[in-house]
């Protein structure tokens, strides 16, 4: 099988934390990729570098034959992406936001506007599609943002904990959908999540990455096998440990206390 | 053209739905107009200065039009920290096209903003030549422009909006109060008169009273070499640094 993201030594520094050490791993074309790790293992930060958004320190990396440093526009068309956090303009409708994120990746405007029809239909939100996005339900955005992100039509669809904060029928909506997504267009999906039954539903391959290191890859069942236990949960935790981690609060943290405030006063 | 153009009608389209933010920041304008036009107008007549509100409303016209060009370049912050910006980043498009379609996008809200008030300060007795329109409105854009960009390459540099106070008092205010905004140039202080020289806005603000009334302290070639330079290295400036940000 054709490797269509293929990643080798690579290292991402912030200052003395090293937040990716060394970690390789392939995706082959067509396939669904769980990038598992607990809170702070270099999950996001990966996928930001695979994404053009971070500059490695080292290591090679391939996304569909281009070089996100060197080629980073050819590689931003082969890719649509749904972020951990949300990315609309909460103050545009739905259909505008389409149609944003159609013009800057230069889709015709009739096929635009077809396929925003269509992908607003699937995720059931044509019906609101002029309704401000400020007044969605965070499974109307998360559905909206996945819609926007096949778009432009990629090669491969990056799902950063897409199902967070979302209810069970939500997720199997939006599952059920990313697998027909992937059977019938061969799109490549590449996503992260907590939730380790959908991993083990969904995925073709797991790693699994603890501190910046990948610990383990293979099938759910590779996986089991490996640590003698009948549940992905209880492999994760086997292979990771029962230790809970700690994130800092980042800025982000700190400027949503600040605009919900904002939001009360005003 | 069409990146530039759509995220120019984000920026409009974000200002005409946020009715708070228009009414908001007409309030201040007006009461400079109100306070210092009216309460000042009598002594500035006896010290044969004319009519204050003649000289003032160009001044105010520009405080709005800095206030809300500086404010639309810094809210990439709010951009980065909401999401959005990410979404403009992975898109496959030079960033130097975002940086120019945010900022023409911001400078266009700015002036809006000025005309705006330029309107509010006829009904406050305002009268300057109709036949100064079109040259005056090109001074505003002009503002406009120089401080979006500034506005961009600052919060190019911040990750959070916790600096935006420090920008607020050690940049915006003295921007605009050490300009010809509120005094007359002529016979200031030498420490002043120096400080006031060095302030872009001042070539700003005389540039927009010589459309307005006729009456300049450099001369209009110099307003405009000044603004004009100074607007194409803050803007090369800003999209450097634009094109810097990671997230």
């Amino acid at each position: 099988m054709e490797n269509i993201i293929e990643v080798k030594n690579l290292v991402k520094k912030f200052g003395d934390f090293t937040a990716v050490d060394n970690i390789s791993f392939f995706v082959g074309r067509g396939e669904v990729f769980a990038f598992l790790g607990p809170n702070g293992a270099g999950k996001t930060t990966t996928i930001k570098i695979l994404t053009t958004l971070l500059k490695p320190d080292n290591g090679q990396i391939m996304l569909d034959g281009h070089n996100p440093i060197t080629q980073a526009n050819e590689v931003r068309k082969s890719f649509g992406i749904v972020f951990q956090d949300f990315s609309l303009d909460d103050e545009l409708t739905a259909f505008e936001n389409m149609e944003f994120h159609g013009v800057i990746y230069k889709v015709p405007k009739n096929i635009r506007r077809q396929r925003t029809e269509q992908l607003l239909k699937l995720v059931d939100l044509w019906d609101k599609r002029n309704n401000l996005v400020k007044k969605f339900s965070g499974g109307m955005k998360r559905r909206l943002e996945i819609a926007r992100g096949l778009l432009h039509h990629p090669k491969i669809l990056f799902l950063d904990e897409p199902t967070l904060g979302l209810d069970p029928q939500t997720r199997n909506h939006i599952w059920q959908y990313i697998k027909d997504l992937n059977k019938e267009e061969n799109i490549t999906v590449f996503f992260t999540t907590h939730y380790m039954e959908e991993a083990d539903r969904v995925a073709s391959r797991i790693a699994i990455i603890d501190q910046g290191k990948i610990i383990a890859q293979g099938t759910a069942d590779d996986l089991k096998k490996q640590t003698k236990t009948n549940l992905l949960e209880d492999a994760f935790i086997a292979l990771t440990g029962n230790k809970i981690r700690e994130e800092e609060a980042g800025s982000i943290d700190h400027l949503r206390m600040a605009r919900r405030m904002h939001i009360k006063r005003s | 053209m069409g990146v530039i153009y759509i995220l120019w009608l984000r920026q409009l389209k974000r200002y005409i739905r946020s009715k708070s933010r228009i009414v908001g920041s007409i309030g201040q304008p007006l009461l400079f107009l109100v306070a210092l036009g009216f309460g000042f107008g009598p002594i500035y007549q006896k010290a044969n200065g004319g009519n204050y509100m003649q000289f003032l409303a160009p001044g105010v016209i520009a405080m709005g039009i800095l206030f809300t060009a500086v404010f639309s370049g810094i809210e990439i912050i709010w951009d980065r920290q909401f999401g959005f910006l990410k979404e403009t980043l992975v898109a496959p498009t030079r960033r130097i096209n975002i940086m120019i379609g945010r900022t023409l996008g911001g400078a266009t809200v700015a002036t809006i903003q000025g005309v705006v008030i330029f309107l509010i300060s006829l009904l406050a007795g305002f009268r300057p030549a109709i036949s100064s329109l079109p040259l005056a409105l090109f001074f505003m854009f002009l503002i406009a422009l120089l401080f979006t960009a500034l506005g961009t390459a600052i919060a190019s540099l911040l990750n959070d909006m916790q600096g935006f106070q420090l920008i607020m008092n050690f940049l915006i205010m003295p921007l605009f109060f050490l300009s010809g905004a509120l005094f007359p140039l002529d016979g200031l202080p030498k420490t002043l008169k120096i400080i006031t020289s060095i302030d872009p806005l001042t070539y700003g603000i005389d540039g927009l009273r010589t459309a307005f009334l006729g009456v300049s302290h450099f001369g209009m070639a110099i307003d405009l070499l000044i603004l004009g330079g100074l607007t194409a290295l803050i803007l090369i400036i800003g999209a450097y640094l634009f094109s810097k940000i990671q997230i």
